[in-house]
């Protein structure tokens, strides 16, 4: 299990081979990437702040949770900090485990945790200037179906 | 005495990220700081670890004050 944060730009394809790699008894590998959208021109730059030592123990304190209750092999969760322009990739998961299901759902709640409750910081600027984005309804509402629902 | 580190919108609005800040303890580097540090939802972390309530401070503590998480 690794979780990194880094501000250079990361290659998807690369991390999902490496990933997959050398899995014998690993029969589903589910991965998600995450990309910067310019939202018609509105967003020219998205910069996101972290606590380098606290946002990464954090999320692997989730993701060790998340590999538990749903019985993963493995996973990798790679997360872009500083400034991010539009088209680049901003998140990577990946999680492998004996049968798809289990990988599927642990990418789904992995990605619906670090979009609305990850210790980030998140500011989109734009030809109107600059704003501090906070998590909207749908990523709340997204995160919160995690919150009472128990996997068999 | 501490490290004070600020992230998010409360670095933008204080003009600074990092500081050293004269304080014994959390209350008092709080009472320093006056409104930057106070809002809702905004948590103080001492030495990487979220504290809710008041502690003594040392040359080496480390403080971040923390606004509200808006996920990546």
């Amino acid at each position: 299990m690794s979780v990194f944060l880094q501000t250079e730009p990361f290659d998807p394809g690369a991390l999902l081979t490496a990933f997959s790699v050398g899995r014998s008894e690993t029969g589903a590998v589910v991965s998600f990437t995450g990309l910067a959208r310019a939202e018609a021109g509105a967003t020219t730059t998205l910069e996101l702040d972290a606590y380098p030592g606290f946002t990464d123990a954090e999320i692997g304190r989730i993701a060790q949770a998340a590999a538990e209750r749903f019985g993963l092999d493995d996973l990798l969760i790679v997360h872009r900090t500083g400034p991010i322009a539009p088209g680049e990739a901003i998140v990577f998961v990946a999680t492998a485990a004996a049968h798809r299901r289990a990988a599927f759902e642990a990418c789904d709640h992995l990605m619906d945790y670090l979009k609305s409750r990850a210790p980030f910081w998140k500011k989109e600027r734009g030809p109107a200037g600059e704003r501090w984005i906070e998590p909207t309804a749908a990523d709340l509402a997204d995160a919160s179906r995690w919150d009472t629902k128990e996997t068999s | 005495m501490a490290r004070v580190l600020l992230f998010g919108r409360l670095a933008d609005a204080a003009g600074w990220r990092e500081r050293i800040i004269e304080a014994a303890s959390l209350s008092a580097l709080r009472a320093a700081l006056g409104d930057l540090v106070e809002g809702p939802g905004i948590q103080a972390a001492v030495d990487k670890a979220i504290v809710r309530g008041d502690m003594a401070l040392t040359a080496a503590s480390e403080v971040a004050f923390l606004p509200p998480m808006s996920g990546g």
